[in-house]
């Protein structure tokens, strides 16, 4: 094993990168309409909340399919919040995220710590585990790499097709796009704007949600009141770095949760790997971001890279 | 247009109201005295206001967690004539200063801060505010009104290292450790030679994460060990992220300030505990008596401040009986865990030196891994 110390590395880098591919996926949905969400840290939150709640209550394998459908209404519902501050009221995208995430980080917490036996410190009742335990789980390179996963990480594979389906192969997915690139043509197309963006705010707060439960669930099974890092935000850098395309996401993803496992398998390897400072490692996803950062600021260069024209703008019917 | 702007401004403010109100319950949770039945030792009409800052939230189920169940102890002891401000998840760094000062402005007359990252905004800020008492944990710096507070946990991680060393198969032993300073520093070596005192071929592979409290990160690198190869898990870490990670994979681990069985039964070795709560009494008493002065306290394993966790169930009994000797030894006295001179990780003979300041920069021999983070 140690001699193959990458292979392990990089499957659970795959692992690390699961919930990034649900939260991703869902910023590129909720971005291809036009609506930039920067609730996606909150939204995480709520869902994983949600799915550890749902889950606590009734544990086993059924428990954890009920935290897994919490999770997304959750997700679903509460993005619902910057849905009407952004699209019905028109407020500015940013400020309006923003405050979702907030909300989100507050809500979780105190959800967390309601009741007469509250979750905080629990640990959950079930687990997501990989599905097939030896056989061809344990065959080299590919059994770590593909085989040895839990469901929800091919599920993210799926997602990751099916949104890319559905974007590109799929007249839904054409209004969505239109919407999100100019919406003044697509409503004379037609199209109704505020419901389509409506719907697709929605969905990608789902799967933000679900990507939250995939830590309460998976990586850390006890709730705690921080228990997913800075995965959101590290979710809407991953957006620009994959310029808006969902097969991308699914590689970004994979590599940034790489990029964690990396920072302290490295310590373990020794000379010369261990000589690298670990904090110099811990910085990779912070400078990742402040480029994708830098890429949105320059706004020309992130429409060279697929950004939607509309992204963020909010549109008034009436100035058309 | 106009109105639906204002509209809006109306919806955002009371979002951010909520979310205020939200945050609120998150970071600062605050028991007051409400007509405790707890003895009361204060005089009549006084009552001692009490603050505590963690680095994590109190339901961590370890460090803050500890700290807290002794902040709980306090209040049962004073009941209405102490009044406690607990606040959670405040980071280390310059802003706590504004936290200290904040507290003691409020009227706060006795301050704990319990993590080592506090040390010199405490000071700071308890210069000016003569007249608070300022109580750091695990730090080595005091003043006039900061005292300074810890326990031996080497004891209890010696201790540890030998049942961590008689359940290793593969010899290698995982540990997730925080921050590269003397106090987890010392409990490494302390572990190591536990370890290698009942398996002399046992090593001790150290992976930093620059984190107290940071579940997925503590996750992650104990993942990180046992890919490595090992297959006992130890930690200097704030929650008990690392055993689930252990538990899921089959090893076995060894805790850390609580007893956290719950989190992975099957797993569950032992652990270095901590019971914070005399000495919390004793330093209120000392307050409201005014009998307070600045010393650095230094608790132990005979004193009660540093214990054992219940064995887990894979501790075999023969092992039980070695470690119960031991311990015997450390109470009495009998036995002292760092010899001077010590083989150190190089394999050459050093003096011990000064074990509870930054010349404690170095590992014994059996530790894998940079004492330099």
């Amino acid at each position: 094993m140690n001699d193959w110390w990458w292979v392990s590395t990089l499957a659970f880098g795959i692992g690390l990168g699961t919930p990034l591919v649900f939260a991703t996926l869902g910023e590129i949905i909720t971005e291809r309409a036009g609506i930039l969400n920067l609730g996606v840290q909150g939204t995480m939150l709520v869902g994983a909340v949600a799915g550890f709640w749902a889950t606590f209550n009734t544990g086993g394998g059924f428990g954890l399919f009920l935290g897994v459908i919490a999770a997304v209404i959750a997700g679903a519902l509460i993005s619902i919040i910057h849905a009407v501050l952004s699209i019905t009221l028109r407020v500015s995208q940013i400020v309006s995220g923003l405050a979702l995430t907030l909300f989100g980080t507050g809500l979780a917490s105190f959800l967390g710590k309601a009741g007469a036996d509250p979750l905080v410190g629990e640990p959950s009742r079930a687990t997501f585990q990989p599905i097939l335990e030896g056989g061809i789980a344990e065959w080299p390179l590919v059994g770590p790499l593909i085989f040895g996963h839990d469901i929800l990480v091919y599920v993210g594979v799926l997602a990751a097709v099916a949104t890319s389906y559905y974007l590109f192969h799929t007249r839904m997915g054409l209004s969505l796009r239109s919407v999100g690139e100019d919406p003044a043509s697509a409503e004379s197309a037609g199209i109704n704007v505020a419901r389509v963006r409506y719907i697709h705010v929605m969905v990608g707060g789902a799967l933000s949600g679900l990507g939250g439960a995939y830590f309460a669930l998976k990586i850390v099974p006890t709730w705690q009141d921080d228990p997913i890092g800075a995965a959101g935000w590290i979710a809407i850098a991953l957006v620009i770095l994959s310029s808006w395309r969902p097969y991308r996401a699914l590689f970004v993803a994979y590599a940034f949760g790489f990029a964690q496992f990396l920072e302290l398998r490295l310590q373990t390897l020794g000379e010369p790997w261990n000589s690298i400072p670990s904090t110099l490692l811990a910085m990779i996803p912070f400078i990742l971001a402040i480029v994708a950062m830098i890429v949105v600021a320059s706004g020309k260069r992130a429409r060279q890279l697929g950004a939607p024209a509309a992204l963020a703008i909010p549109y008034f019917r009436e100035q058309r | 247009m106009a109105f639906k702007r204002w509209r809006a401004i109306a919806v955002l403010m009371a979002a951010f109201a909520l979310v205020a109100s939200a945050c609120g319950g998150d970071d600062d949770t605050t028991t007051t005295a409400g007509g405790g039945d707890g003895g009361s030792t204060a005089a009549p009409g006084e009552v001692l206001k009490v603050a505590f800052v963690h680095v994590g939230p109190v339901a961590d189920k370890g460090w803050s967690w500890a700290h807290d169940q002794g902040a709980q102890a306090l209040k049962a002891q004073f009941g209405a004539g102490i009044e406690i401000t607990t606040l959670e998840s405040i980071p280390e760094g310059s802003d706590s200063q504004r936290v200290f000062e904040d507290l003691a402005s409020d009227g706060n007359k006795l301050i704990f801060g319990t993590s080592f990252g506090y040390m010199d905004w405490m000071l700071a800020a308890a210069e000016n505010f003569p007249d608070s008492v300022f109580m750091h944990a695990t730090g080595f710096k005091t003043s006039a009104n900061m005292g300074n507070y810890f326990g031996a946990a080497e004891e209890g991680r010696y201790l540890t290292g030998m049942a961590a060393g008689a359940a290793t198969e593969s010899n290698s032993i995982g540990y997730v450790a925080a921050f590269p300073i003397p106090e987890v520093i010392r409990g490494i070596n302390a572990f190591t030679l536990g370890a290698r005192e009942v398996n002399p071929a046992a090593t001790v592979e150290v992976v930093w994460t620059s984190t107290w409290f940071d579940p997925p990160k503590e996750s992650t690198a104990t993942q990180s060990l046992l890919d490595k190869g090992a297959d006992v898990i130890a930690m200097h870490q704030d929650s008990a992220a690392p055993g689930q990670a252990a538990e899921t994979a089959g090893a076995t681990w060894i805790g850390y300030n609580t007893d956290m069985t719950e989190f992975a039964p099957t797993a569950w070795l032992t652990a270095p505990i901590w019971d914070w709560a005399p000495f919390y009494i004793k330093t209120a008493q000392e307050v409201i008596d005014g009998t307070w002065t600045s010393e650095a306290f230094y608790g132990d394993m005979a004193g009660g401040m540093v214990d054992l966790a219940p064995f887990g169930p894979s501790v075999s009994d023969e092992t039980k009986a070695l470690i119960e000797t031991r311990k015997g030894e450390i109470i009495s006295g009998a036995f002292s865990i760092f010899s001077d001179p010590i083989v150190d990780q190089s394999g050459a003979s050093r003096a011990l030196g000064n074990i509870f300041t930054e010349e404690h920069n170095w590992f014994v021999e059996g530790v894998v891994g940079s004492p330099t983070g």
